[in-house]
């Protein structure tokens, strides 16, 4: 165990390396570590405020959703009750185009009817008349008839 | 390594001979019997040639490995820092960040003086290069000291490659930390401040001579204690791998088991030298 001028070579070699560390290696180093550090507490921070943002749209999309569900359900029941009176309205009509047709083909029949009528009044008085010949077998005088003729067929 | 005529005794003494470059003087008669005619700077061949440059010579070996190692720490570290991102990280990175975090934890958790970046950096450099110093542990004990043998072929040739079973290694780093130790309690509490707490406690200021002599042993006894723990453990660390070495074949299980366990202490050794660092350095920004 001597002691020679290794000793102090050491000291300097020391003290460079130390100054050489402190100056351009310990810096840099912890800058970047405290830069990463911030780095990776920005992103938590972020990515917490992006959850809490997330929370908030799902709180929104509910009520957008909910409110869109009454929304549909008041369409609906607007849509039902128009439907209903669309229906009322057409039953009406219905009803009033019946009442006209029934009106109508009431008026025919009794046209019909009194048209028949006539017919049978007069074809009635031939063939009274014609029975009449038939029972009496002879001739009856037309025109000295045509009076009880008349009474007859009107009276049918 | 094996070479003839090989006691263990100077195989170990081989091996914990570091290389030396110094001078040595006129007249003096060298390991192999010549003797020099003018005083000459050169590498020493002997123990007692080692010894005899005095203070003024290097410890090549040690010094070499040590500046080569704290340039691979810069290397690796400034690499990143150079192209550094503070999104995703690459691997190495990921390393680099790693042992960074760890040592700036550390600091944080246990020094409570002003937050200051010189000594988080201190203790990361101190950290990393102790560590890749004591690794250099792990390189089988003859593998380096062989390849420079046959590099300059020379079979006496002697080389060190693990600094901190160096004590100018250690003492470098310990005395440094000293240095700042002294440097930070007088900037933090004044030359006043300091040469009170060395002296007006812990038993007053009736006791002063007695005071100092506490308070003195226990300043020096920091850097004495962090240089010569290092030291302690990975000299001994060391001469364990060497006895292993000479036991023929049954030394490989062995090995591999002393290295299984030595991982540990290196690791440890460069943490506690760290820690004891920022302690140190801690106690210095308080006021008692």
């Amino acid at each position: 165990m001597n002691f020679n001028a290794t000793l102090i070579g050491q000291i300097i070699s020391f003290a460079v390396f130390a100054w050489f560390c402190t100056k351009f290696i310990w810096p840099v180093i912890i800058k970047a570590l405290d830069d990463r550090q911030a780095k990776i507490a920005d992103g938590l921070a972020a990515a917490e405020k992006g959850q809490h943002e997330l929370q908030l749209a799902e709180k929104r999309a509910t009520e957008i959703l909910r409110e869109g569900k009454e929304k549909s359900k008041e369409f609906i029941d607007q849509a039902q009750k128009r439907h209903d009176e669309i229906v009322d309205g057409a039953k009406d009509d219905a009803h009033e185009e019946g009442q006209r047709i029934l009106t109508a083909a009431r008026a025919e029949i009794e046209q019909d009817r009194q048209e028949a009528k006539e017919t049978l009044r007069a074809e009635v008085s031939v063939l009274a008349i014609a029975g009449a010949e038939q029972i009496l077998m002879r001739e009856v005088d037309k025109n000295a008839h045509n009076e009880v003729l008349d009474k007859i067929s009107a009276s049918l | 390594m094996a070479t003839e005529g090989l006691t263990s005794t100077s195989y170990v003494r081989h091996h914990l001979q570091n290389l030396v470059y110094g001078e040595l003087p006129e007249g003096y008669e060298r390991a192999d019997g010549s003797v020099l005619e003018q005083s000459t700077w050169t590498i020493a061949h002997s123990t007692q040639e080692a010894v005899d440059m005095g203070f003024w010579a290097l410890n090549v070996d040690s010094m070499g490995w040590s500046i080569f190692l704290g340039l691979i720490f810069c290397y690796f570290f400034r690499k990143v820092a150079k192209n550094i991102d503070s999104g995703v990280p690459g691997k190495l990175q990921n390393v680099i960040e790693v042992l960074v975090e760890f040592v700036n934890t550390n600091v944080k958790e246990t020094f409570h003086g002003k937050s200051n970046p010189v000594i988080a950096s201190v203790a990361l450099t101190l950290f990393c290069w102790i560590f890749l110093m004591n690794l250099m542990d792990l390189v089988p004990v003859d593998v380096l000291p062989f390849l420079a043998q046959k590099i300059s072929g020379d079979p006496h040739f002697y080389f060190k490659v693990v600094p901190t079973t160096d004590p100018n290694i250690t003492f470098g780093f310990s005395l440094t930390v000293f240095a700042m130790i002294i440097f930070y309690s007088v900037k933090v509490k004044g030359i006043g401040g300091f040469i009170g707490e060395l002296t007006l406690q812990p038993f007053g200021k009736w006791m002063i001579p007695f005071n100092l002599l506490l308070e003195g042993v226990a300043l020096l006894a920091k850097p004495v204690s962090l240089a010569l723990r290092l030291f302690g453990n990975l000299y001994a660390g060391e001469l364990i791998f060497m006895l292993i070495a000479m036991l023929g074949y049954y030394q490989l299980p062995l090995h591999f088991i002393w290295a299984v366990f030595h991982i540990l202490i290196i690791v440890l050794q460069a943490f506690i030298f760290m820690m004891l660092t920022i302690v140190y350095l801690s106690m210095a920004h308080e006021s008692h």
